[in-house]
C-alpha cells in the first residue's frame, strides 16, 4: 500500500460530500443528484464517477471486485482494482459471492446479489433525455414535471426504422414509478436484474458530475409500447465454454474465415460453471 | 351563453424601457380567427409570445377558458399546467418549421410526439393516427419514416401543422406561417389552413405582415403600429375601408399584379 495518501485516495471532506449526495440519491430513487466531482488520476471515461463513489463507501474490511464488460481481467478492471489496492489496501476478489462492493462497467454480474452487497456503476452520460433534448435546463424541468413522452419518441423511431425496439444497451427505465433513468451502458439483458434487486445500486458519472441510485428492492420498469413489449437479447447457441443458455454471451471472432464462438461475458460465472461441470 | 376563449387585458411589454407592445385589449371567441398585422418591429410577435406565455408581460393579464369550464389567468397557472396546456389544448406554428419540428426524428415521430406526451403507449395506434394526419395535410403516407430534413419548405410547414393539430387543440398560435415560402406554395398552404380551421372549428391567433393572408384566413383583424393597436374590426371592413392613416398606407402599399 502506498503511503502519503488518505485511505482510498480521496480526502475525508470530499468523501463526506459524496456520501451526502449518495444519501440524497437513495432517498429519491432515480433522481440525478449533482455533486462536486473531483479530478481523479485517470481520464474521464475510465470510470472516474464509479471510482469516487467506491472510494467514498469503502471501508478497510471490504472486499472489492471490479469488472469491465463482465470480465475481471480487462484493462479498466485491472487498473481500478490496482488503484484501490495501492490507496486503500483492501482485499480484492474475482468471485461475485465473496465481494462486498462490486464496481462495474457495462454489465451486471450473472449471480444474483445479496442485501450485504453494493453494486457501483460507472456512467458516461446519466441523462436519458439527452438524445432528443440537448438543453440541461430543459431536461431538468422535464424530470421535475414528469414529462417523459419524448422517451417514447426514441423508441418509436427504433420501431419505425428497424421494425423492433433496437436500443440494446443503456435502455431507459422508470424507477419506483417516478424518475426515468439511464441504467448506464449495460445491455438491456441486464435491465430485469435491476428490478427488485436485493443489493444497493449506486451510479456515478464523473465528467457529468451526477450521482443516482436504486435502493434495494425497488421497482425498475423498462419502457416499452403495449404492442412492442420490452424483451431481452437471445442467442441461438449456448456458451462455448460452460454451455450456459441463460447468460449474456459475447461474440469472439476466431479467424478471418468467419469462424467465431459465443462465450459468457461474466468470466467469474463462466469459470464456476465449468468447474462445477468438471 | 358562450364565453370568449381568450381575453387579453392591458397587455404591455417593455424591453429596457422601450415599448414593444402597450395596453393591448381584445377578446377571442371560439372558432374565431384573429389576424394581428403590422410592419416589422410593431410588436406583433412580442404580443403573440405574451399571449402564449413564452414571455411574461410587464403589465396586464391573459384570461383563458379551460376545457373544464374554468376561466383562469394564465400567469396564475402552475408551470406544469401551462406546459400541459401547451402540449394539448394549444398549438404553436413557427415561421421557421425547424423551430417547431424535431429535425432529428422521422415525420411519424414528429406527429406522434404529442400523443406519446399525453400517455399513448400503443405503437400501432400512434402510427395510424400519424398516417391519417399526414394524409390530411397532403403529405404522402410512404414518406412517414423520412426525416423532415428531406422535406421541402412547404412540406415541413404542413408537417408542423399536423404535429400541432394531432391532439385536437382548441387554440392555435401562428407566427407568419407562410413567411419563408414562395407564392404558389403559400397559396396551397393557405387553402389547406383555411379548410382545417373551418372543419375543426379552431380558434386562431395569426401574426402576419401579409394582408392577403389576413384577408384569406381571418375573421377579425388587429392593426398594430409601434406597439399599440391602432385599428380593429372585421377583416373585410378594415381592409375595404381603413380608418387610421397608417392602415390606409398599409392597404394601399399592397402590390397589385
Amino acid at each position: 500500500m502506498t503511503t502519503g495518501y488518505n485511505f482510498a485516495y480521496l480526502n475525508e471532506q470530499t468523501k463526506r460530500m459524496i456520501r451526502r449526495a449518495l444519501l440524497k440519491a437513495v432517498a429519491i430513487p432515480g433522481y440525478q443528484v449533482p455533486f462536486a466531482s473531483r479530478e481523479m488520476p485517470m481520464p474521464y471515461g475510465w470510470g472516474t464517477g464509479g471510482v469516487q463513489v467506491t472510494a467514498s463507501i469503502l471501508t478497510p474490511g471490504d472486499t472489492l471486485k471490479v469488472i469491465d464488460q463482465g470480465a475481471d481481467d480487462t484493462t479498466n478492471a485491472v487498473s481500478i482494482r490496482k488503484f484501490f489496492v495501492r490507496t486503500a489496501g483492501v482485499a480484492t476478489t474475482e468471485e461475485t459471492e465473496k465481494a462486498s462492493i462490486i464496481q462495474t462497467r457495462h454489465r451486471v454480474p450473472e449471480a444474483s446479489l445479496r442485501e450485504d452487497q453494493i453494486l457501483v456503476y460507472q456512467v458516461p452520460i446519466p441523462e436519458p433525455l439527452r438524445f432528443l433534448e440537448p438543453r440541461e435546463t430543459e431536461t431538468r424541468k422535464m424530470h421535475a414535471l414528469e414529462e417523459y413522452g419524448i422517451m417514447h419518441v426514441k423508441l418509436y423511431e427504433d420501431i419505425a426504422r428497424h421494425g423492433h425496439i433496437a436500443t440494446a444497451y443503456a435502455y431507459p427505465a422508470k424507477v419506483n414509478g417516478r424518475y426515468v433513468f439511464d441504467p448506464s451502458p449495460i445491455p438491456k439483458f441486464d435491465n430485469p436484474k435491476l428490478d427488485d434487486c436485493a443489493a444497493l445500486q449506486l451510479f456515478g458519472a464523473g465528467r457529468e458530475k451526477r450521482i443516482y441510485a436504486v435502493p434495494p428492492y425497488t421497482k425498475v420498469t423498462s419502457l416499452d409500447f403495449e404492442d412492442h413489449p420490452f424483451s431481452v437479447q437471445k442467442w441461438e447457441e449456448p456458451c462455448a465454454l460452460c454451455g450456459s443458455t441463460t447468460t449474456y454471451l459475447d461474440e469472439i471472432i476466431l479467424d478471418d474465415k468467419g469462424k467465431r464462438m459465443f462465450v459468457c461475458s461474466d468470466t467469474d460465472h463462466c469459470r464456476k460453471a465449468q468447474e462445477k461441470a468438471a | 351563453m358562450t364565453k370568449p376563449l381568450l381575453v387579453a387585458e392591458n397587455i404591455s411589454k417593455y424591453y429596457d424601457g422601450r415599448v414593444a407592445c402597450e395596453k393591448v385589449n381584445f377578446e377571442l371567441w371560439p372558432g374565431e380567427v384573429l389576424a394581428i398585422v403590422g410592419e416589422s418591429g410593431s410588436g406583433k410577435t412580442t404580443l403573440l409570445k405574451c399571449l402564449s406565455m413564452q414571455i411574461a408581460p410587464n403589465a396586464g393579464r391573459v384570461l383563458y377558458s379551460l376545457r373544464d369550464g374554468r376561466t383562469e389567468s394564465l400567469s396564475d397557472l402552475s408551470e406544469a399546467e401551462r406546459r400541459f396546456l401547451m402540449r394539448t389544448d394549444w398549438g404553436f406554428v413557427h415561421q421557421d418549421p425547424r423551430e417547431g419540428l424535431r429535425m432529428g426524428v422521422s415525420a411519424g415521430a414528429n406527429v406522434g410526439e404529442r400523443l406519446m406526451a399525453v400517455g399513448e403507449r400503443h405503437y400501432g395506434r400512434i402510427r395510424s393516427t400519424a398516417l391519417d394526419w399526414l394524409n390530411r395535410v397532403e403529405i404522402a403516407g410512404d414518406r412517414i419514416d423520412e426525416s423532415p430534413r428531406n422535406y421541402s419548405g412547404g412540406m415541413r410547414q404542413r408537417l408542423q401543422i399536423a404535429r400541432n393539430l394531432v391532439t385536437a387543440p382548441r387554440l392555435v398560435f401562428m407566427d407568419e406561417p407562410t413567411g419563408g415560402l414562395d407564392v404558389s406554395v403559400q397559396a396551397r398552404l393557405l387553402d389547406l389552413l383555411r379548410g382545417l380551421v373551418r372543419t375543426l372549428g379552431l380558434s386562431v391567433v395569426i401574426v402576419t405582415h401579409d394582408l392577403a393572408v389576413a384577408r384569406l384566413l381571418s375573421t377579425r383583424i388587429l392593426v398594430m403600429q409601434q406597439g399599440k393597436v391602432i385599428e380593429t374590426g372585421l377583416t373585410d371592413q378594415v381592409l375595404e375601408d381603413p380608418q387610421a392613416p397608417y392602415t390606409q398606407l398599409l392597404v394601399s402599399s399592397v402590390l397589385q399584379v
